[in-house]
């Protein structure tokens, strides 16, 4: 999706970058440009995780399909995360339940986590990006 | 402290460039530094020189020009976004750079504090 050479912002510092995917994957542009950001984040050598929670959760779903919508289906992006060492992605376990989703219904491994376990989470994060 | 500013939603539909505006203004009055805002999404919109508003209302894009005028923050739109809603270098008000996403992460990377501005 994006240059993947390894960039530098030259001062060798490593943060914990979260990324909050709160969105339905169409409907609105965030999920696409979004992962956007993600990659070029991993490209920087920081440490990565993607939370998905409220509709961002279906960002996640097998077999999307987006021939009808005409647009662009991004979602095997999900699965080459690993290969740009992002494995760190947990899903909110109340919105995967309101939606009735389980992990089964995922094309990607995830770590499902309680409000309270999401909230340490963030609390240990130096930057929280929202889309 | 240093603020990095990330503004997600175009002008006048939405107030999170207004509202990030007047957080930057006010960081500055109080003594911090806002050494960049980058524009994303349909916040690139918030770039273009064009727009025309009423008299009355206030100026979105010419108001981010001029605090880029007065305390030299940088304002730069995502190129990729930029280039999907028709914004380019010549329609860009005094102050925007358009530049990438590199721009977005180092200023996690380097700042005390990125907020972001979206719905």
């Amino acid at each position: 999706m994006s240059d993947m050479d390894d960039m530098d912002d030259g001062s060798g510092i490593v943060k914990k970058f979260m990324f909050l995917n709160r969105k339905a994957p169409h409907g609105t542009v965030y999920a696409l440009e979004g992962l956007e950001v993600v990659l070029i984040t991993a490209a920087f050598d920081q440490d990565v995780s993607m939370v998905f929670t409220d509709d961002g959760v279906f960002q996640l779903m097998k077999g999307i399909d987006t021939k009808g919508i005409e647009v662009k289906d991004f979602s095997k992006t999900y699965r080459a995360l690993e290969g740009y060492d992002i494995e760190k992605l947990y899903v909110d376990q109340a919105s995967m339940d309101a939606r009735g989703l389980t992990e089964d219904d995922l094309i990607v491994d995830v770590t499902v986590l309680s409000v309270d376990e999401m909230a340490n989470l963030m609390a240990e994060q130096d930057v929280v990006i929202s889309f | 402290m240093q603020f990095g500013i990330l503004v997600n939603e175009g002008p006048y539909t939405h107030q999170s460039s207004d509202t990030a505006y007047l957080f930057a203004r006010t960081a500055i009055e109080k003594g911090h530094t806002v050494p960049r805002v980058f524009f994303y999404h349909d916040g690139v919109n918030n770039s273009t020189r064009l727009a025309t508003p009423p008299q009355d209302d206030r100026n979105v894009s010419a108001r981010w020009s001029k605090l880029a005028a007065d305390h030299g923050v940088d304002l730069v739109v995502c190129v990729a976004a930029a280039q999907r809603r028709g914004i380019n270098d010549d329609v860009l008000a005094p102050g925007f750079r358009i530049s990438g996403l590199g721009q977005l992460v180092e200023m996690g990377i380097q700042y005390d504090r990125l907020v972001t501005f979206g719905d």
